[in-house]
């Protein structure tokens, strides 16, 4: 489906319908505007808009769990926020999800890049990503694996909803099939 | 390595505790760190962290990204904060004027059987801040400087770092485990929520 980097760059305002857009698209719309993130690679379209787009306050962090920190007191602080990895990163969450996200119950919601699957060339990357879905199950956190771009937008938006009306964390992860994912030539 | 005088933490925390006139936000860490805050006196405006140690300051952070108006106190152990030394340069890069940061320095993991940890001997924290981009970061000598510090830091124009030697005492409280409440409470006392 929609590969980001084969894209040309639409100018804001358009109907730019890749799926970077859409996600910046829904979080605007859900009124989140702080957005720390460890980058990725298959993220880098969108970290770039965000850092384009006045509404947001996004910035790189040294630990996947430092941005859960201050997503998760932003939130509490009365600002919406969202965080950005890839699988691995989220491979380093298990404790402060246990311990900070599920427990006080706050919104945490997670965008995961996924590595490791359809094409994948680091074995370590292929190894990491299968503990993602155990670790997010023993929590009964909810996730949602997207593959398509047409259910993009539906998916993003109401987990977005359904984390701030629960007070529940959700991790939305973009499959290769969404991205393009990370090819051994890049 | 440090001139400064080994003070003790429940009574610096008190000292800032009654420092606090215009409901500033105070961010406990794990352990001793939030059980001396908890000791200290109860405020809507604390909030006290049970794990996700070294997030005290990340989660300060995200406070005083919502809330620029208002100040917001974080404090953290030693070993805990070398857990998450990266957070440094994250504020250090964002500059938030309104974070006052104090890292309490016993140079041991007091809880879990006083083991020194591995900065004990040779690391300083202050200048590990100082290089990381927190160039308002010192050492306090004694219980008046500490005061004078976090007078320094109520108007101060970007994050400010105090640290403290502190003595191997445990806190001298125990935090009420409720974190649904801890955090509920917490957002009443930002504003951001009325209770039910």
């Amino acid at each position: 489906m929609a590969i980001a980097e084969q894209q040309t760059q639409a100018p804001p305002g358009s109907s730019d319908r890749s799926w970077h857009s859409i996600v910046l698209q829904s979080l605007k719309r859900n009124e989140i505007s702080l957005v720390p993130y460890v980058p990725d690679r298959v993220l880098t379209p969108l970290i770039k808009n965000l850092h384009a787009d006045p509404f947001f306050t996004t910035f790189a962090t040294a630990r996947e769990e430092e941005a859960v920190g201050i997503v998760s007191g932003a939130w509490m602080g009365g600002r919406r926020g969202a965080v950005l990895m890839q699988t691995s990163g989220f491979a380093t969450l298990a404790n402060v999800l246990a311990s900070l996200a599920v427990p006080y119950q706050i919104p945490l919601i997670m965008f995961v890049s996924e590595r490791g699957t359809l094409g994948e060339f680091n074995y370590g990357q292929s190894l990491v990503c299968r503990t993602m879905r155990p670790v997010l199950d023993s929590l009964a956190l909810e996730h949602h694996t997207i593959t398509r771009l047409d259910e993009l937008e539906f998916i993003t938006d109401r987990s977005i909803k359904q984390a701030v009306t629960t007070q529940a964390p959700v991790a939305l992860i973009l499959n290769p099939l969404l991205t393009g994912g990370k090819t051994f030539d890049k | 390595m440090r001139n400064t005088k080994v003070m003790n933490r429940f009574d610096l925390t008190s000292r800032l505790i009654g420092k606090l006139k215009h409901e500033e936000a105070v961010i406990g860490g794990i352990g001793n760190t939030n059980f001396d805050l908890w000791a200290a006196g109860h405020r809507p405006q604390n909030f006290y962290m049970l794990g996700s140690m070294g997030l005290a300051f990340p989660i300060a952070l995200g406070v005083a990204l919502a809330q620029p108006d208002r100040r917001v106190f974080a404090l953290e152990g030693d070993g805990s904060l070398l857990m998450q030394l990266g957070a440094l340069s994250t504020i250090a890069a964002l500059k938030p004027k309104n974070l006052v940061m104090v890292v309490m320095d016993n140079g041991i993991y007091q809880i879990t059987g006083a083991q020194p940890t591995p900065a004990a001997s040779v690391a300083d924290i202050v200048a590990i801040a100082i290089g990381s981009g927190l160039a308002n970061s010192a050492w306090a000598a004694d219980e008046e400087d500490f005061e004078r510090l976090v007078d320094a830091a109520m108007s101060a124009t970007e994050p400010s770092l105090i640290a403290v030697r502190i003595d191997d005492k445990p806190g001298v409280g125990t935090t009420r485990r409720d974190p649904v409440q801890i955090r509920e409470r917490f957002m009443h006392g930002l504003g951001v929520r009325e209770p039910l």
